[in-house]
């Protein structure tokens, strides 16, 4: 089973964009470690003529009318901005990263 | 003078339709209610000044028109939103009114409602245990008598489990049945809204007025059969399976398993065929499946808490990338954190196939394992909860043990399974789950069954101490 090491810790971080402390890279990852050899439990069975489910109900492609319908006004989509200028949310610059 | 430890939501509609109490008069009874009890519970994380009609007691993680909606997270602290549910308008629709929203593990991710950002709530009929999670703010409402009946949300047990903690009765409908417009997403294969109530028939009710297909959620359909009030007090032709892995589970405490057994012979007398059964890999497997496609889902829904369009934001950002990265740190709590963590590593290039889509084929498994059990049997009993309430702070730094307290209530949800939690007695004076399991679509069959063993119960679902 595959080890989470630091390196691999900080790479899956930076996909989730999250910023980890270094007290939590700590506790986290070993938390982590635990976790992922508890589940990969899932690798014991042979599942290769098994196919997979995604969802429990066999629903297959909804369709609805292309109708206009009532949605949320500007102000609305606006109430829980944390920064606005204008009819746009505001942010900090973008960087290299 | 209302006592609301004791009047059902089906009798207060009652009253109030028949002019018999105002609506005003029965929202004070539930206020003064709430004065005397929040303070050493914490059910609640708002508690409305007003309202109308019957009062329904809202989980957090269901948006409230114009009411704070936190899902018990910082990040989401300040957010009040602009739309109701699906859920919360069909309520309205039939006169109901929001008394609240109940505590939960912060994004419904947690046993304990420890995982709250504002504090874990408290057990009413122990305060030193906890209520169970995710919702154990909605199910120690309602036994607290702080709210006739309430809505939660189930994922792979945050609506059966609390319920069996806190001694009373919670359906985790069928798959698709009730929308989740509107819902703070946790993980949309598996997350269900549903009904919390003191008896079998409150939650029937509520539940036939959430149900239905729903044009704002794709993932809804019509439900096959109406939903009906249940009367009978007899099980005749009823077809119990008892899976032995269930019942017989090392983790199982003693006592927990007396009181299902106890159950189960119940269902015998009352006129049900009740058998023997296996789900072989259900309890192995389930668990280690659900926190993997879980935590999956949930670090692709919780990508979408950026800081940009709603919800908290750092103070600290010199760039786009870290506001980003510093609003989630500052935002999520450990458990939130943890999961996002393990969801991308499981969906990450490379690993996808040994974890992520290797669980959606055990996932499979538990699916057809069941189906093979229901050719044989209309309903599953078996405990929904291996232990009655524990300790607050018991399980809080072993992330590992707290996942196992949904041991018995993961393998259903995978299959996409309606469950409904009765409470069928007491072991060290604290309640006692039974989980009845059915096909898809049986809810009006578990309510059948849970009404009739409810009556030949007789369990008082007043904790002992609040006791008049």
């Amino acid at each position: 089973m595959a080890e989470i090491d630091r390196e691999t810790l900080l790479h899956v971080a930076n996909l989730a964009r999250l910023e980890l402390r270094e007290e939590e890279l700590e506790r986290l990852g070993a938390q982590l470690n635990d976790i992922l050899a508890a589940v990969s439990k899932v690798s014991e069975l042979d599942l290769s003529d098994v196919p997979p489910t995604s969802h429990p109900l066999d629903v297959v492609n909804v369709w609805a009318e292309d109708e206009p319908h009532e949605c949320l006004t500007v102000e609305e989509a606006f109430a829980n901005a944390p920064e606005r200028e204008g009819n746009y949310f505001r942010v900090p610059p973008g960087s290299s990263q | 003078m209302i006592d609301t430890l004791r009047l059902t939501a089906e009798e207060a509609l009652r009253l109030v339709g028949d002019k018999e109490i105002s609506a005003g008069e029965l929202w004070s009874a539930y206020r003064a209610a709430i004065d005397e009890r929040e303070g050493e519970l914490h059910c609640f994380l708002h508690v409305c000044d007003e309202g109308e009609g019957v009062p329904l007691a809202v989980k957090d993680v269901i948006g409230t028109k114009g009411i704070p909606t936190t899902a018990g997270s910082r990040i989401l602290e300040r957010y009040v939103p602009v739309y109701d549910a699906t859920v919360v308008a069909r309520a309205k629709e039939r006169g109901l009114g929001i008394l609240g929203k109940t505590n939960t593990d912060e994004f419904a991710m947690g046993s304990s409602t420890e995982n709250s950002a504002y504090g874990p709530s408290h057990n009413p009929w122990d305060p030193s245990r906890v209520p169970g999670g995710s919702g154990g703010g909605s199910a120690a409402a309602v036994s607290a008598g702080l709210a006739p009946w309430a809505l939660g949300s189930d994922t792979g047990g945050s609506i059966k489990q609390p319920s069996a903690l806190c001694g009373n009765v919670g359906l985790r409908p069928t798959y698709g049945t009730v929308s989740r417009y509107g819902v703070v997403a946790f993980a949309s294969s598996l997350d269900q809204v549903g009904p919390v109530a003191r008896n079998v028939r409150d939650c029937a009710l509520l539940y036939s007025i959430i149900a239905g297909r729903d044009p704002s959620d794709s993932t809804t359909v019509e439900l096959p059969s109406e939903i009906a009030l249940p009367t009978g007090d007899r099980l005749d032709g009823v077809r119990v399976g008892v899976p032995k892995e269930f019942n017989e589970h090392e983790a199982l405490e003693p006592g927990v398993r007396d009181a299902v057994q106890r159950a189960i012979e119940l269902c015998r007398e009352l006129g049900a065929e009740v058998g023997d059964c296996s789900l072989p890999l259900a309890l192995e497997y389930g668990v280690p499946c659900y926190y993997l496609i879980a935590p999956a889902e949930a670090s692709s829904n919780l990508a979408r808490y950026d800081g940009v369009r709603y919800g908290y934001r750092t103070q600290r950002a010199s760039d786009r990338y870290e506001m980003y990265t510093r609003t989630r740190d500052e935002g999520f709590g450990d458990e939130p954190k943890r999961r996002i963590l393990v969801g991308t590593y499981a969906l990450s290039a490379g690993y996808y196939d040994a974890y992520y889509g290797q669980a959606q084929k055990v996932r499979t498994v538990l699916g057809r394992e069941h189906a093979a059990a229901f050719e044989r049997f209309d309903v599953l009993v078996t405990p929904t909860s291996p232990s009655v309430a524990f300790e607050l702070g018991a399980k809080t730094t072993d992330p590992i043990a707290m996942y196992l307290c949904d041991l018995l209530t993961i393998p259903s949800c995978m299959a996409g399974l309606p469950g409904l939690n009765v409470p069928c007695g007491l072991s060290e004076g604290l309640p006692v789950g039974l989980q009845l399991v059915g096909p898809q679509f049986s809810e009006n069959t578990l309510f059948r069954v849970g009404h009739a063993l409810e009556q030949a119960l007789g369990f008082d679902p007043v904790p002992e101490r609040l006791r008049a």
